[in-house]
């Protein structure tokens, strides 16, 4: 031995030189408009309010667009037109050929997927790896797996008749602005629902070019509609309009807290998939280097601006160390920056006053005494950037252990049993995800039982498939979106509405 | 098993771990989750590099090679051919760096240290029964010694994968140990077979043995059976020695071998090295490539990224 030991190694050299291309994807596929209207009875129409708001780039803070600010007048037209298109054309329309159209939609988002991904990518800032191979597929795969649901309701739910209800709302959020589309028009309109779709106020560009994608598959007039607008006026409006039987909501914890007031007692159906602060449980025998990638995807993927994200890491006691030093290690490699190049990890934050919550947010993290570590990476000068954060030393009863901060940050506890880490990873007023990393198979299954959560992902982390419903408990809403179950919240099983 | 055991009790290595630990070593091991970790080699194999990393990575391709030819036809003549194309790969270039080393069958040692004297390029021989690994142990034992004796700088040998699989951890490290003694100071690869291993949890098992039994080198594949080297079984074992690496502060090397033919392929395993082990293995003495063919494509993209033209196959000497 001693003999190697003396022997001489080269040392590399230093620097080493090697750096990633910027492979930076083109937006000249995009063919973007000074103005966008809004998208009633199958043609853009001006709004009547005459209001136009801006959007813009969040990773540099330049204007993409003028969209139109859906008024009252607005909001009843889209509403009545959809009502008509219900009863005059789609729900007496067999759901082989409502399939038909589903397929065309599918068809035509993997033709233009680069065209999708990357304008998404331009209005939320999310890193184009994760609009490319995540949003724009799953979105296609959505229509896909729905339009074969639409000719055999019959048999998704024996000895029931299944129904359609009529004028769905759906109102979904800025995070994955395209994907959050197909969740919710997918089974509405393969269970004979017509739609009128209420696209985040920040992100309305991938809606307005799936509209135009429903023109190019000459689905019927009024059968979606895209109508946009600030989320307490318009959505308000059109959440209250009297045609609409069901309403859709994808967003913040506080806003569906709202909607539900309002609906109750009308009669209308309601589905609200808000907000979370998931438990992703590390156990000591877990495959720890897997494990890390999978806390970093749990609470990195999309900034951290996913109601499902990793948020809270639980870390058994007796691999807190190594593990740390792993996490840190990956965050150090972390590409954050423009998020138009494939190399990219960590894209922009979708707003200011995203930036702005997530930073009061980690403040109170380091006042209540948590310690913070962000890697030393440089951030552009323009557009909303938050560094990729962890935070040790974090209890239970700290602000950034119990709210949801929908940012790049993760707050780190431990615990030492089973059932502690079950009691602590319950102890939220959420319930949408929990992550459970171990390599015994029987304490999965057991964790899982008592896991207050809708999903839970073992030896992986934020995996979606349109098979496989998904929805929360408590504060994170009812109802589930995805596979079978995910037909029930758009019919009427008994037969008696229509 | 006593050779062994009697090397053990005159030599107790402090970097080195007795054969009751070795035992120990396996069953700690950390699990390795499939999915996660074909996953993370794949989105790794998508990196793209700059120009001038990438010039530089093919340039450090070609000088972490081992220009390799293990055939029963390998000849005096094949050898001397292949050495010359190892030192000055391009004839007309001097720019072009000689590989790091040939790797050939121990018979043919005296050959390629006559052609190779006064060069930076090392010889490397396999031995101890390659590539079954089966030989009697005083056979190996006496293999790898001479192969030594004969010149040869590194000892490429096999991990015995019938001890290792049937359980007998103990002596497949006891017969690693005992090479590792017999090759002296000579760089000690150990291969792995990844290929006959069967699932990650064991190439990592493999890998940790193989390291406490002070490897220099781990090395995936004799490139004798269908399933050589591969992303994930790379990656898997750089993140074992990484692991190792943090425990004992010594840095085992890497070394890829079987079925990589293309620049892409070195470059991706460049991304592997670089993203799971750092800077530091970015070096002949710490990664490796075996390969034959491998050569010439490297030399076409040097070309093609100096000039923006490929030039023709007959361009490149075939040696």
């Amino acid at each position: 031995m001693s003999d190697i030991e003396k022997r001489e190694h080269q040392t590399p050299e230093r620097p080493v030189p090697w750096e990633y291309a910027t492979s930076r994807e083109s937006t000249e596929i995009v063919d973007l408009q000074d103005r966008y209207d809004l998208f009633v009875g199958g043609r853009f129409v001006e709004p009547k309010s005459g209001r136009y708001f801006t959007t813009i780039n969040p990773a540099t803070e330049e204007t993409l667009a003028e969209v139109a600010e859906a008024g009252e007048e607005d909001v009843d037209l889209a509403a009545r037109t959809a009502r008509e298109a219900y009863e005059e054309r789609w729900r007496n329309l067999p759901g082989k050929e409502r399939a038909k159209y589903l397929y065309r939609v599918a068809r035509a988002l993997q033709e233009r997927s680069r065209e999708f991904a990357v304008l998404e990518t331009m209005n939320n800032g999310k890193p184009i790896k994760e609009s490319r191979d995540v949003d724009v597929p799953l979105a296609a795969a959505h229509f896909f797996y729905y339009a074969g649901w639409a000719d055999k309701l019959d048999y998704a739910f024996p000895g029931r008749t299944p129904r359609p209800l009529g004028v769905a709302a759906q109102i979904t959020p800025w995070n994955f602005p395209l994907l959050m589309c197909a969740w919710k028009l997918a089974p509405a309109l393969a269970t004979g629902n017509t739609a009128i779709l209420k696209p985040a106020s920040t992100t309305p560009l991938t809606a307005l070019l799936l509209a135009e994608v429903f023109q190019d598959a000459e689905l019927p007039p009024g059968v979606v509609n895209v109508i946009t607008g600030p989320g307490g006026k318009t959505g308000g409006w059109l959440a209250a309009h009297p045609d609409i039987a069901k309403i859709a909501f994808t967003g913040s914890t506080e806003i569906g807290k709202v909607l539900r007031r309002n609906v109750a007692g009308t009669g209308k159906r309601l589905t609200l998939e808000l907000g979370g602060k998931a438990a992703n449980i590390v156990f000591e025998d877990a495959p720890l280097d897997q494990a890390i990638e999978g806390i970093v995807n749990g609470i990195f993927f999309n900034q951290g601006e996913v109601c499902c994200a990793g948020s809270r890491l639980f870390v058994q006691e007796s691999v807190f160390e190594p593990l740390i030093d792993k996490l840190k290690a990956r965050l150090d490699t972390l590409r954050v920056g423009d998020p138009l190049d494939k190399n990219t990890d960590v894209g922009a934050i979708n707003s200011r006053d995203q930036l702005e919550k997530i930073t009061e947010l980690v403040q109170s993290g380091i006042d209540e005494g948590a310690e913070i570590y962000q890697p030393d990476c440089v951030l552009p000068e323009r557009g909303f950037w938050f560094r990729p954060t962890l935070f040790t030393n974090v209890s239970q009863s700290h602000r950034i252990a119990r709210e949801e901060i929908f940012g790049p940050v993760l707050s780190i506890l431990t615990f030492r049993t089973p059932d502690e880490a079950v009691e602590k990873a319950n102890n939220t007023p959420y319930g949408l995800s929990a992550g459970i990393w171990t390599d015994k198979g029987s304490r999965i299954l057991w964790m899982a039982e008592r896991m207050k959560a809708g999903v839970v992902w073992s030896n992986t982390f934020n995996r979606f498939d349109p098979a496989s419903p998904f929805g929360g408990y408590k504060e994170s809403g009812f109802g589930r979106e995805g596979g079978r179950h995910g037909l029930e919240p758009y019919l009427d099983l008994d037969g008696g509405a229509a | 098993m006593s050779q062994a055991a009697e090397i053990e009790h005159r030599e107790p290595a402090a970097m080195r771990s007795s054969s009751k630990e070795a035992t120990r070593l396996v069953a700690r091991t950390a699990a390795v989750d499939a999915v996660g970790l074909e996953e993370r080699a794949a989105s790794l194999g998508k990196r793209s590099i700059k120009r001038e990393s990438k010039l530089w990575a093919l340039d450090l391709a070609i000088r972490s090679m081992d220009l390799t030819t293990l055939e029963g036809a390998d000849t005096a003549g094949k050898i001397i051919a292949m050495c010359s194309k190892g030192v000055r790969p391009d004839p007309i270039d001097p720019s072009i760096p000689p590989v790091a080393a040939v790797c050939i069958y121990p018979h043919l040692i005296p050959v390629a240290v006559g052609q190779l004297r006064g060069t930076s390029v090392k010889v490397a021989s396999v031995a101890g029964s390659f590539p079954s690994g089966l030989g009697p142990l005083d056979v190996k034992i006496r293999e790898v010694r001479e192969a030594v004796e004969l010149g040869a700088h590194e000892i490429d040998i096999v991990l015995n994968r019938s001890l290792f699989l049937g359980g007998e951890y103990a002596r497949a490290f006891e017969e690693l140990v005992a090479l590792r003694e017999a090759a002296g100071s000579a760089y000690l690869k150990v291969i792995l077979e990844i290929g006959e291993l069967g699932s990650y949890d064991r190439i990592r098992q493999a890998s940790v043995l193989a390291m406490a039994a002070g490897a220099d080198f781990i090395k995936t594949s004799t490139g004798k059976i269908g399933v050589s080297a591969t992303l994930p079984g790379a990656l898997c074992m750089m993140e074992a020695a990484r692991e190792f690496f943090h425990e004992t502060g010594r840095r085992v090397g890497i070394k890829v071998a079987g079925g990589i033919r293309v620049s892409k392929q070195a470059i991706q395993y460049l991304v592997l090295v670089y993203e799971t082990l750092g800077p530091d293995w970015m070096t002949p003495d710490r990664f490796r490539i075996g390969a034959s063919s491998l050569l010439n494509d490297v030399l076409m993209q040097i070309g093609k990224e100096r000039t923006g033209r490929y030039q023709g196959p007959d361009y490149f000497t075939i040696d």
